[in-house]
């Protein structure tokens, strides 16, 4: 490893330095180099220790046969792609892909939508702008799980507030939220749009602030539509604020757990089974570790793309 | 001083201890790594002895700690409890095996205990000079795994059927006995909000925890899922739901959901165990009864599951301990102890004789005395398999339950269940 190297030869370059009065160039730069090395040193072997060690284990473990008895004995044997095929070939694996690209794009969508539209109402001015904002940023506190809870209590078809609030209004007042298997994904997908409309807002209304008035003022003293003014001006500026949101968005959205379990535990019958919860079910209710990695392992799959993505619009920022 | 007023010696110095700084740097950095690796194991005291359970619960973790006091005393030894949520006892003492930091004592859920056992991580009470004198055959078999006895429980809990005296009085009706009276009566009980009877068909343990005394009682099994016996068991949960008089929330309820729902009126009856008379006490008003969970036809035997947790002693390597942690649970599961954890958490003792004190001090309980001499454990045939055929037998009532057929949603759980293995 360079980082100890760095650390064991670094005392010894100091010392000559001392005597010897004009280092040659040479051994200046590599001596930079070296204090380089000691500052990056503790990031380096955080990240390997506590990210890149697990990361690996996990791509390791999808190809063994883990069980509880290897936690006695230690003997994890490979079984080749057998937790693979046994993960593919479940129906369940199928299903639950399927709901976590719902689900993800569903809350993505809705949550972006909103957090926009309530960016773009707080930018102009008017009472009560900023107790109001700061009212909306309150789903953002509470607990996933509790936010879970609570809400699981308010779509109770029978005694849940949403119910007994819409019959008031004569709209069907028994709408099977969480309980039947055909809606309780969209119900799933609602709490996490209420959940996630804080942080869109807050990081879009920041955006915001960084377009340069004169552009709107130039914009309406050549007669641009508000419609015309936020497409041409508001969302290019916009763009690398978007970029950010919606995968962050991504990232945070497609490895969902706490809050499934929360709500319905992945039920009724599967409906809302996604992969976060799939992997926890393998691996902490099954105890089928190896399976469990393998649905990890895809979801990190899915996330590393993602964030390809983002480092490289990130990059084209930077240029 | 700016920076351009710095004396040249003090200028080099400086520059020399940011060179010097990489070596601490990287020392603490090294020493980070290390203490977060010493971490992983813990280090045993020699006089302080550790029991690990799912006492999160506040009175809870109170009666075991008055237990383990009482009990520090008489063995002249310090014990200390460490309590995890229920989910995570097993996960957190796979995690510890791993790390060779076992406690001594580890308090499983019944249905977990197989798995451990499996794995080679328990050791056979017997050699521990543990009796099972007194204690009744199903509940010797219930701390057993593959005819070893690896777990002591110190109560029991099953399931029946708890209703609202003052409702059934209004309505003019009798405490149901079977499926049929208990159908006509629920639905006679539906009006307004309220509903006849609550239950948990919940997508998690709960939900197969309260179905199998229908299973059972119609002499269903969980080994042969797609049978008649199971699909009508089905059936019948299914009619309830057709007739309004149960909720379809059911689905979507925990046991403690159901307790709620009861409390609150909205239902008349429930099925629930003894863990939440604590919960249902703290209403002064309702004044609720208890009975056997109906049977399918009359005079036939009402099968419940036998519920609640066991102490076991994991494999240490330490037989000097684990000596000790044997009398640790001979003094947790002693009669005396036994009657006073029954009196504070409703459950039933497991020793015989803890059980007869027991009834008389709480006769209100006697249906549950009842059903827990006849109720049977979930682990006994399928064993540490018991997991993978919940997990498909909670899919598969929730699919019926929300409108597919009975035979088909259990054809697809057995199948799911056999593969797994």
């Amino acid at each position: 490893m360079s980082t100890t190297t760095a650390s064991a030869t670094a005392p010894a370059a100091d010392h000559p330095a001392t005597t010897v009065k004009k280092p040659g160039p040479a051994r200046a730069r590599r001596r930079r180099r070296l204090s380089q090395w000691g500052f990056i040193a503790p990031a380096v072997i955080f990240m390997a220790l506590f990210f890149g060690y697990p990361l690996v284990r996990n791509v390791l473990m999808s190809f063994q046969d883990y069980s509880p008895s290897t936690f006695f004995d230690g003997k994890a044997p490979f079984n080749g792609t057998d937790n693979w095929s046994k993960v593919f070939q479940d129906d369940l694996f199928g299903k639950a892909l399927w709901h976590t690209v719902v689900f993800t794009i569903g809350s993505l969508i809705g949550q972006f939508g909103i957090g926009l539209a309530l960016a773009v109402f707080f930018t102009k001015r008017f009472p009560l702008n900023g107790v109001l904002r700061s009212l909306i940023l309150l789903p953002w506190l509470v607990p996933m799980v509790v936010s879970g809870i609570v809400w699981r209590r308010i779509l109770d078809q029978d005694t849940g507030v949403l119910n007994s609030f819409l019959d008031t209004f004569g709209l069907g007042g028994a709408t099977p939220w969480l309980t039947s298997p055909g809606m309780a994904l969209f119900s799933v997908i609602l709490v996490n749009i209420w959940i996630g409309i804080p942080f869109n807002m807050v990081i879009l209304y920041g955006g915001l602030q960084e377009v340069p008035k004169e552009l709107y003022e130039a914009a309406s003293l050549d007669g641009a539509s508000a419609w015309r003014t936020f497409r041409s001006i508001t969302l290019p500026l916009l763009k690398p604020v978007i970029t950010v949101v919606l995968v962050l968005g991504f990232m945070s959205t497609v490895k969902i757990l706490d809050l499934i379990l929360a709500l319905t535990d992945g039920g009724p019958a599967d409906s809302t089974q996604t992969l976060g919860t799939l992997t926890y079910q393998n691996s902490f209710v099954q105890l089928d570790f190896g399976a469990g990695a393998v649905v990890g392992n895809v979801l990190i799959l899915i996330s590393a793309v993602f964030a390809v993505f983002y480092l490289r619009a990130n990059r084209s920022e930077g240029k | 001083m700016t920076a351009a007023h710095i004396p040249e010696r003090a200028r080099v110095r400086r520059r020399r201890a940011g060179r010097r700084a990489t070596v601490p740097l990287t020392v603490v950095s090294a020493l980070v790594a290390t203490t977060a690796l010493a971490g992983c194991g813990q280090q045993r005291d020699d006089d302080v002895y550790t029991v690990l359970n799912s006492s999160t619960d506040d009175s809870y973790h109170g009666w075991d700690a008055a237990t383990l006091s009482r009990c520090s005393k008489r063995l002249g030894i310090t014990i200390e409890q460490q309590s995890v949520p229920a989910a995570q006892v097993m996960t957190k003492s796979l995690r510890m095996a791993s790390s060779k930091s076992l406690p001594d004592v580890i308090q499983f859920d019944a249905s977990e205990m197989p798995t451990f056992a499996d794995a080679g991580g328990l050791i056979d009470l017997r050699t521990l000079g543990l009796s099972t004198q007194d204690i009744p055959r199903g509940i010797v078999d219930f701390g057993s795994y593959k005819g070893t006895y690896y777990g002591a429980a110190r109560t029991v809990n099953t399931l029946a059927l708890f209703y609202n005296k003052d409702t059934l009085k209004k309505a003019g009706l009798e405490v149901p006995t079977t499926w049929d009276e208990m159908r006509q009566t629920a639905k006679k009980l539906t009006q307004g909000k309220q509903y006849g009877i609550a239950l948990s068909a919940g997508g998690a343990e709960d939900g197969v925890f309260q179905f199998t005394p229908f299973m059972w009682s119609n002499g269903g099994d969980e080994s042969h899922l797609a049978s008649r016996q199971v699909a009508q068991a089905l059936d019948y949960w299914k009619s309830l739901i057709k007739d309004g008089s149960l909720s379809k929330s059911t689905v979507n309820w925990t046991q403690a959901d159901v307790n709620d729902q009861f409390m609150a009126g909205n239902a008349a009856m429930m099925i629930n165990g003894p863990w939440q008379v604590e919960t249902l006490n703290t209403k002064k008003n309702l004044d609720w009864g208890i009975a056997r969970i109906p049977v399918p036809k009359a005079g036939g035997d009402s099968v419940g599951p036998l519920g609640g947790a066991v102490l076991t002693v994991p494999k240490t390597g330490d037989t000097a301990r684990e000596k000790t942690a044997g009398k640790i649970i001979d003094c947790m599961a002693g009669e005396k102890e036994q009657i006073s954890y029954a009196r504070n958490s409703w459950m039933v003792p497991a020793n015989e004789k803890a059980a007869a004190v027991w009834r008389k001090e709480v006769p209100e309980l006697d249906a549950l005395a009842d059903q827990v001499a006849t109720a049977r454990s979930r682990t006994a045939k399928v064993g540490a398999r018991w997991s993978s055929v919940s997990l498909a037998l909670q899919s598969a009532f929730q699919s019926a339950l929300t409108g597919q057929s009975s035979e088909a949603a259990l054809q697809r759980a057995q199948q799911r269940a056999t593969s797994g293995k």
